[in-house]
């Protein structure tokens, strides 16, 4: 096993285009490096993107925020202007692991582990988030949820590697939540994850809604029904219900050491009902 | 698989090593350092026994690559004490019992700094949030949140006088 | 003159009851303690186990010629380099070293040295092991049932009379009790009968197994290792590998942790046999998987629970039945179960019967109270039912059958001065009993027993010539007893606690101490370390009585001097220790006091816990809020470390009630051996926890101690219980009490209301 760790852009593809075995990115190594100690990988290269400068930062772009793929999660969540403009997604980031984890994992290496149970991906494809992706092809856009492909898998080649996740501005009276079930209260991994993202009018009339959801599918799921269900309302009792029903219907879990299907379907439509009111909340200011 | 050679510094010294691509900064420390402070409970970052400072974050030092502190600056328990004298945090931890066997306290004493020196008046439910990647199996915690309470409003006092 | 043997408790204490800084204290907060893994040794090897990845396997063969071939490959060891054992030492070694057969997931194979990590992981892949693999069972029902696979087709039941003639997978039968309980039962105006379930748990200590084991050419070795006794590390060692005694030394390291899951070897004759074949020092170090995998989880059980009360409160007769899951080997462990499932009561009409059952899983270990906290999570609950059938108060109903002085208790013996009635009445009056409960909260309580133990016991105690002592004792200070070793020596010697350092010494400088298990260190390192103490007290008055040519009666000790006593004593000013110290070359030689013994007297205790918690009906989510553990300690010596004890044995037992537990899938795998899935409390999930020590003293200690590691672990299971029916009506019958179970069973509930 190799370990290189380039300072460019152009720096990170070339090596990515000419290896010729098995390659890691080290972003936060969270996950990476759990897996090596456990040797459940044994990469011929490990490619450290954190000495790239270019995708150290958050950038404020367009009223929206480009954070880079080797931002920590505790930087970003002390970042006042993306925890004012996306309260749910920094929450979320901010439940990955311990303190100890905060201060190394990223968002970008969260999505790329690609566990339908990571906490951050659910609020970003809620958010409507964009992943670039840079390579030997040049870089690419793509939505959030495109990236997943399967448990551990992702769209995202070999001679890929993400360059930044852009949360992108936000019309008014927006608002973002996330919340995930874990038996304890710190150091699980999600059991059930949910993140809604909705606008309202200035009745407070839902316009606009979309809700993702953790740990139940083999991927984060999108859900368009469950959004439709706010669509339209005030976000009362009636559609609460509703929007639980849609996401327990969306549900297609699997029994785990984590917990059963009927747990997971069961406790997704209470999430979704107490994330909703949380994001109406904020929207409503 | 090649060594690599690294050049960082560990609490204020210029150190350089040798160690394996796949090698984690927590080896590097205990087996080549000799600094066998920081504590391997895990392996997966659960348990917080291998806590050090890397630059200004608090990290678990298992899941570090020791090829990554090129250039860095770690500190770990070995350098929490001012020469004989003991950080507040170390001295209370003695006082309020808060170890008893004393495994997971090196961690618990680096999570707990770096809790401080960011927030000098943390509340029961912050520290407890904060220190929650730090596993101890045998206090129960309750002896350990109140020595962190007691030394931060200790410091905080000092700071004031 | 200072009688060795007094045993009445010492009035006005002066460093007893204290709260002083522990003596390795500084050397914990600083990172120098040196644990297992910390240690090093010129020439090392690094050793590594292959472990069985099925859980029950023939095992046909084992190639170790491609692992030898590695370069840096210095030795591979396999179940061929032991020879034949003594009997009592058949099943460890077969523990430590699979034999024939693999039983569990995580069996040792195989082991190797290499000169570095990385040669001795790649090196345990190049050996060819070639399985039968069997059919297995880690179910404690399904391992009873007729058909089900032996692990030991030599196993015939014991404790059946005649003997069963057919094999099975139970090892063992227990069975305890008085009165007649047909006759009991038959006077019953309430009688409930109901069976519950628990899941195995792991002790959990954060520091993984460790030790480095050096071979001399010689024949004389030595072992460091972390563990809870070292001398039984010794023995058993030099019993595998066919060594004398006197020609191994082992060294404890400091102990990260180990609620009786280091009272067992694993690593140790391995590192040992690898060193005597590789002829080098070997250190192996297990991963956090394997400590799960390998060693010492608790039993899993299922278990009926009959109990009989009158309409006046009286508990007439109780009947109870369990079957502890025990592993691969048989153990002792569902028997102690059976003699605690109704300590807590005086009972004309009892019986507890149990079953220690083998399946294919890692063998079970001691876990702090071993066997207690399963079977009172059973007994609690139908109390705790019961009490709201009566219509009483939970605590009174225990009150009005709580066993006392006098009664010969479930399991036999009759009940010396005992607390319960003391700590069920502290724990009624208790604030936190009192307090009006917080919305959306519900209380629960239990009250729970342990033994506590004595056993073999060897100290010294060393004058230096400047007057300070040092201690020597041979038990591992797990939680702090060296600062109680040190306050018990400066109480009796009448000196500062700061003039007093006590050392763990390694098996070559003391006779045999039994492990630091069954909450015996501070009792019987205690009574052994004031015998001690009192020793040289004696020698001291008779040197002091030597220079002023008195008689040695004529000498009493008071507040670290010697003094003249008596009317015809003659008038001398008091000589204090350190000037009979220094004069000792003089006056005979070095002053020192040593104690041995077979330490009997143990006080058993009592512990009752409450519990305040919060149920999110929605998602089966419970928090506790407030908990409060009231425990009797005879006397605290020091009283931070006897609460440490209360607050860490309660959150064990709140982990084990809520989300700890193996999770085994149909391939007899387990699922969950890592601490994210293995899921012990965070700081985050818990609330201070209010210790509150009583002290009833033990008549069979001078200072009255009674052990208190090990009580505060078996009541959090029923409490926790008792609150959860409290907050939600559903009565959970199983453990863990994890959030897909309970709302399961408030969905089933609601449904049916």
């Amino acid at each position: 096993m190799k370990y290189l760790a380039p300072t460019t852009i152009e720096g990170a593809v070339r090596l990515l285009s000419e290896a010729s075995g098995s390659t890691r990115i080290l972003a936060g190594g969270t996950d990476t490096i759990v897996q090596l100690n456990a040797e459940q990988i044994e990469p011929d290269l490990i490619v450290d993107i954190k000495r790239i400068g270019e995708i150290r930062g958050i950038t404020n772009e367009n009223g929206g925020f480009r954070i880079g793929a080797a931002v920590s999660c505790a930087e970003m969540t002390e970042h006042d202007g993306v925890r004012d403009l996306w309260p749910g997604c920094v929450e979320a980031a901010g439940l990955i692991g311990s303190t100890q984890v905060q201060g190394r994992a990223t968002i970008a290496g969260n999505l790329c582990n690609g566990s339908p149970a990571a906490d951050s991906v659910p609020a970003m494809v809620a958010a409507g988030a964009v992943v670039r992706i840079i390579g030997t092809d040049g870089s690419r856009d793509v939505a959030v949820e495109k990236i997943p492909v399967g448990p551990g898998k992702t769209s995202i080649g070999a001679d890929e590697f993400v360059h930044s996740i852009f949360l992108p501005p936000r019309p008014e009276r927006s608002g973002d939540a996330y919340l995930r079930f874990i038996p304890r209260t710190e150091m699980d991994i999600a059991v059930v994850g949910v993140g809604i993202n909705l606008t309202m009018d200035a009745s407070g009339v839902c316009t606009a809604a979309r809700v993702a959801l953790g740990a139940v599918a083999e991927t984060v799921l999108l859900v368009e029904e469950a959004g439709d269900t706010l669509i339209g309302t005030h976000i009362d009792d009636a559609a609460l219900d509703n929007l639980a029903r849609a996401v327990s219907a969306a549900c297609k879990p699997i029994n785990d050491k984590r917990g059963t299907v009927e747990f997971r379907t069961r406790v997704a439509g209470v999430l979704a009902k107490r994330v909703a009111k949380i994001a109406a909340e904020r929207a409503r200011g | 698989m090649a060594n690599i050679q690294v050049s960082t510094k560990i609490n204020g010294d210029t150190y350089e090593f040798l160690c394996r691509p796949d090698e984690t900064l927590l080896e590097v420390l205990r087996d080549r350092i000799g600094l066998t402070g920081s504590k391997e409970g895990c392996a997966s970052g659960d348990c917080g026994a291998c806590s050090v400072m890397l630059g200004d974050r608090v990290v678990s030092s298992c899941l570090v690559l020791g090829a990554e502190v090129e250039g860095q600056e770690v500190n770990t328990i070995e350098g929490m004490a001012d020469g004989g004298n003991l950080h507040p945090l170390q001295r209370n931890f003695i006082k309020f019992a808060a170890l008893q066997c004393g495994f997971c306290t090196p961690g618990f004493l680096v999570a707990a700094k770096a809790l401080l020196d960011k927030n000098p008046d943390p509340t029961e439910t912050e520290i407890r949030y904060w220190l929650a990647g730090n596993l101890c199996r045998c206090t129960g915690y309750d002896k350990i949140v109140r020595a962190v309470l007691h030394t931060a409003e200790e410091m905080r006092g000092q700071a004031r006088g | 003159m200072a009688d060795i043997d007094r045993l009445e408790k010492v009035d006005g204490f002066k460093v007893v009851g204290t709260r002083p800084n522990r003596p390795d204290g500084v050397d914990k907060v600083t990172g120098r303690a040196r644990f297992g893994a910390d240690i090093h040794a010129p020439g090392m090897l690094i050793g590594k186990v292959l472990r069985s990845p099925h859980p029950h396997a023939k095992i046909l063969s084992i190639d170790t010629t491609r692992a030898l071939a590695l370069s840096g490959v210095k030795a591979v060891l396999t179940s061929d380099d032991f020879g034949d054992v003594p009997a009592m030492h058949q099943a460890t070694l077969h523990n430590v070293m699979a034999h024939n057969k693999a039983l569990y997931e995580g069996h040792a194979i195989a082991a190797v040295a290499a000169v570095d990590v990385a040669i001795a992981r790649k090196a345990i892949k190049l050996i060819d092991v070639e399985y039968e693999i069997l059919p297995h069972v880690t179910d404690v029902d399904a391992a009873m049932a007729e058909d089900a696979p032996l692990l030991h087709e030599d196993n015939f039941t014991s404790g059946i009379d005649p003997k069963p003639s057919k094999p099975s997978n139970i090892a063992t039968w227990s069975e305890f009790g008085h009165g007649n309980l047909d006759e009991g039962f038959s006077q019953a105006d309430i009688i409930l009968e109901r069976e519950f379930t628990t899941e195995a748990t792991h002790q959990g200590y954060i520091e993984p197994h460790a030790c480095l084991a050096t071979y001399s050419e010689d024949g004389n070795s030595e072992i460091w290792c972390t563990t809870q006794g070292h001398f039984l590390v010794r023995d058993t060692c030099a019993a595998l590998l066919d060594i004398a005694v006197s020609r191994l030394r082992v060294t404890a390291s400091e102990i990260g942790g180990g609620f009786g899951g280091k009272t067992v070897v694993y690593l140790e004759p391995l590192a040992l046999a690898l060193s005597r074949k590789a002829g080098r020092p070997v250190k192996m170090v297990m991963s956090r998987s394997e400590v799960f995998r390998s060693t010492g989880p608790t039993s899993s059980s299922s278990m009926r629970v009959k109990i009989g009360v009158r309409k006046d409160g009286r508990i007439i007769a109780a009947d109870a039945h369990l079957n502890y899951q025990s592993g691969a080997f048989g153990g002792f462990i569902a028997m102690l179960g059976a003699m605690c499932a109704y300590a807590c009561y005086s009972l004309e009409n009892v019986r507890a019967t149990a079953n220690e059952v083998l399946t294919n899983r890692p063998m079970q270990a001691s876990y702090r109270a071993p066997g207690a906290p399963i079977v009172n999570f059973a007994v609690e609950s139908v109390i705790d039912e019961l009490a709201v059938e009566l219509e009483l108060d939970p605590i009174e109903f225990r009150l009005m059958n709580a066993a006392k002085e006098g009664d010969r208790s479930s399991y036999g013996p009759v009940f010396d001065q005992i607390g319960l009635i003391q700590t069920l009445e502290t724990a009624r009056d208790h604030p936190h009993y009192q307090a009006t409960l917080a919305k959306g909260q519900a209380r629960g309580m239990a009250v729970g027993f342990w033994f506590n133990f004595g056993g073999l016991t060897s100290v010294s105690l060393n004058v230096n010539f400047d007057g300070t002592v040092t201690v020597s004792v041979g038990r591992p200070d797990i939680g702090g007893s060296r600062a109680a070793m040190c306050q018990m020596a400066a109480e009796e010697l009448g000196i500062p606690y700061d003039n007093v350092r006590t050392i763990i010494a390694d098996t070559s400088s003391l006779g045999f101490n039994d492990t630091t298990d069954g909450s015996r260190t501070t009792f019987a390192n205690g009574l052994a370390i004031i015998r001690a103490a009192r020793g040289a007290i004696r020698d001291m008055c008779a040197r002091a009585a030597k220079t002023w040519d008195i008689p040695e009666e004529a000498v009493e000790w008071v507040d670290g001097c010697a003094r003249p006593c008596g009317s015809n004593a003659g008038d001398f000013e008091p000589m204090c220790i350190a000037e009979i110290a220094r004069k000792s070359p003089k006056t005979g030689g070095p002053i020192a006091g040593h104690h041995e013994v077979n330490a009997e007297g143990a006080g058993v205790s009592f512990a009752v816990h409450i519990a305040d918690v919060k149920v999110d009906e929605e998602t089966g989510r419970t928090d506790i809020c407030r908990y409060t553990v009231v425990q009797d300690a005879g006397k605290a010596i020091h009283p931070a470390y006897v609460e440490g004890q209360y607050q860490g044995g309660a959150a064990q037992g709140i982990g084990w009630a809520l989300n700890e537990g193996y999770v085994y899938g149909d391939d007899g795998i387990m699922q969950n051996p890592g601490f994210l899935d293995y899921r012990m409390p965070v700081c985050s999930d818990l609330p201070m926890i209010e210790a509150k020590i009583i002290e009833i003293p033990n008549k069979g200690h001078p200072y009255g101690v009674r052990g208190v590691g090990e009580t505060s672990i078996v009541p959090p299971l029923a409490t926790v219980a008792n609150a959860i029916c409290s907050a939600t009506g559903v009565r959970m019958t199983q453990i863990p009490m994890a959030p897909p179970v309970l709302l399961k069973a408030i969905e089933k509930n609601n449904k049916q209301v």
